[in-house]
């Protein structure tokens, strides 16, 4: 288990530096000109041209992008054009909204889908299956940031429950973690259910009930091991979306975290701001991944056996 | 008697798995609920470009009907600059679907292919495969829209464009997991025994075996791209304005919340009712594909 986790640690420095690079790349073919951008309303060209060889803008891109990474490693992403702060820092000190949303959402989700996929399951075909799947169609099928304003309108300017957005307290968290939770309950709910349909239908499950198991412990011992592995699968390829969401949720309730702090660098075309949030965000995924994968190889032994086997 | 019924068993063989699946299908109401609103929905994005002129009817503001509630004159009221919600949604239908189908069938060709080479042949081919999926994965696809949009401009195709990569990853893990579960099979086994060449033994054993996965997950991802489609649009980058692109429509919304909240209500109820038509007919069509859960 140590080489394999090893393994996947060594074999994440060239996706990270791969990923940044192709983002550096990108962003500073988009950028256009930062030392027009950072210059005086009435500078001349040869101040800009003296700005331009200051930021270091007058090497070659191959240079730039070694002296960016050199940088990152100092927690060094270089100021934003906009409020000359220092990007790393700005980033490290949203970041810990981000994921307390995406924290709570991924709990709430949890914490609705899991008992509720196992008892569509164990009550498949009834009126019961037939309502659990109902919330689960419409919560997928509902668009988050929409949700997020319904949210909005009935719970903050009708009841006048919850604020409309801003941070202030745990009374704020709810409304947006509902926002993003709630669609992923809905995803999570389903596959819980065919995943546990699945695996009630396999012979061990039978071989379990004539051996005189109590259903109890053929769902938890037996059937919810092995239906647990997509469910994982699934929670782990919704990471990147329930980030997506947070974006959103965060635009919605004006949450300030990193999803607001990338948008509203956009808007105000602060370059150096958003190519250091995209590859953080991007480094920030590489490890969650590899959390999963983890957490993958822990609950299927099978997996596990693979890589020891092969590495 | 015995020729007829000796007949009838006859015409129950002869049914290709195409029309057993149509037939099972077909049984399903809410798949057929589903297929009928995505026909009326085809229909009306179609249509609507012959019915209504996009420059006065669909674009055009009308600043003395503005913000107008749900009448009988305009059945889904008008929005801050006048203009028909009603003829806005029906037009705006065209982005979603074209959206949502194109990405999700372009990511589908692309990570089918790499998913399957990943997961049959496994090392090395893995190695460079999940990596490179790995780092598309890593990125969250709003970030690679935020990549894509700002190096190639906002459009319909770049949108499209962006949301493919997004599909083509989830079509890799999903085929590699299925097609690394199915390598180990005895059929497998025996399909090789047999003297079956590898291309063969995955495009006729492995592949369909791990259909009813990938086909949760198209259905499934036509939903959720039309909702990131939208979701792009609604934070400014992605359908350009003043394309009637359901999305857009809701943010532009946005400001009138208070007073006209209906504004942000229908188009999300629109993109909601066709996600959820597109939902049904998935889930039916996995029960109709997938004989295993034949009763």
């Amino acid at each position: 288990m140590f080489r394999y986790v090893l393994k996947r640690l060594v074999l994440m420095i060239p996706v990270i530096l791969v990923t940044s690079l192709l983002i550096y790349f990108a962003m500073s073919l988009t950028g256009g000109d930062p030392a027009v951008f950072l210059a005086p309303e009435n500078a001349t060209d040869a101040q800009i041209q003296q700005i331009r060889v200051d930021l270091g803008l007058t090497d070659s891109f191959p240079v730039r992008y070694l002296k960016y990474m050199a940088g990152m490693l100092h927690g060094d992403l270089g100021t934003s054009y906009v409020t000359k702060r220092d990007v790393f820092r700005t980033f490290i000190e949203r970041l810990p909204n981000t994921m307390q949303l995406a924290g709570a959402s991924v709990l709430i989700a949890t914490l609705i889908a899991l008992p509720l996929g196992i008892y569509t399951a164990i009550h498949e075909n009834t009126w019961k299956d037939t309502l659990g799947m109902i919330f689960a169609l419409f919560g997928v099928s509902m668009p988050n940031f929409w949700l997020g304003l319904m949210l909005i309108i009935v719970f903050s300017l009708k009841l006048k429950w919850f604020p409309s957005g801003g941070k202030s307290g745990p009374l704020s968290l709810v409304l947006p973690a509902l926002t993003v939770g709630l669609g992923l309950a809905a995803l999570i709910t389903r596959t819980t259910r065919s995943s546990m349909l699945d695996v009630i239908r396999q012979d061990y499950i039978r071989t379990a009930r004539a051996k005189g198991c109590s259903e109890k412990r053929v769902i938890r011992r037996h059937a919810l091991p092995n239906a647990l592995i997509p469910i994982i699968t699934v929670i782990g390829m919704q990471l990147s979306n329930v980030m997506t969401g947070s974006v959103l949720a965060e635009s919605v309730f004006s949450w300030p975290g990193i999803g607001r702090l990338i948008f509203e660098s956009i808007s105000k075309r602060d370059t150096p701001m958003v190519t250091g949030s995209i590859i953080m965000c991007s480094i920030l995924m590489v490890l969650i991944n590899l959390l999963v994968d983890i957490v993958y190889a822990f609950f299927d032994p099978r997996i596990k056996a693979q890589y020891t086997h092969k590495g | 008697m015995e020729a007829v019924k000796k007949q009838e068993e006859q015409a129950l063989k002869s049914r290709t798995l195409l029309q057993e699946t149509w037939r099972r299908l077909l049984k399903n109401k809410g798949a057929v609920v589903g297929m009928v609103f995505l026909l009326c929905l085809i229909a009306a994005a179609v249509l609507s470009g012959f019915i209504f002129d996009y420059d006065t009817q669909v674009i055009g503001q009308n600043i003395k009907e503005r913000l107008q509630w749900p009448s009988r004159e305009h059945i889904f009221g008008t929005d801050e600059l006048g203009r028909d919600i009603f003829i806005r949604l029906l037009y705006g239908a065209r982005y979603s679907l074209v959206i949502g189908c194109g990405s999700v069938f372009i990511g589908l060709v692309i990570g089918v292919i790499f998913g399957a080479l990943a997961g049959f042949y496994g090392g090395v081919i893995d190695q460079v495969v999940m990596r490179i999926n790995d780092m598309l994965y890593a990125v969250p696809n709003i970030m690679i829209a935020v990549v894509v949009v700002s190096l190639l401009g906002t459009s319909t195709f770049n949108l499209l464009l962006a949301l493919c990569v997004t599909c083509a990853t989830g079509f890799v893990r999903i085929t590699r997991a299925a097609v690394m579960t199915i390598r180990g099979q005895e059929y497998v086994e025996s399909a090789y025994a047999m003297g079956l060449p590898t291309w063969k033994v995955i495009a006729k054993h492995i592949i369909p075996n791990c259909l009813s996965p990938i086909i949760v997950q198209v259905t499934l991802l036509i939903g959720t791209t039309i909702i990131n489609a939208s979701s792009l649009s609604f934070l400014g980058i992605g359908v350009p304005s003043p394309a009637p692109e359901w999305g857009a429509m809701l943010s532009s919304g946005r400001s009138q919340i208070r007073n006209a909240p209906y504004i942000c209500v229908i188009p999300g109820l629109a993109i909601m009712f066709t996600v959820l038509a597109l939902n049904l007919l998935g889930d039916g069509l996995r029960d109709a594909l997938d004989p295993k859960l034949k009763k």
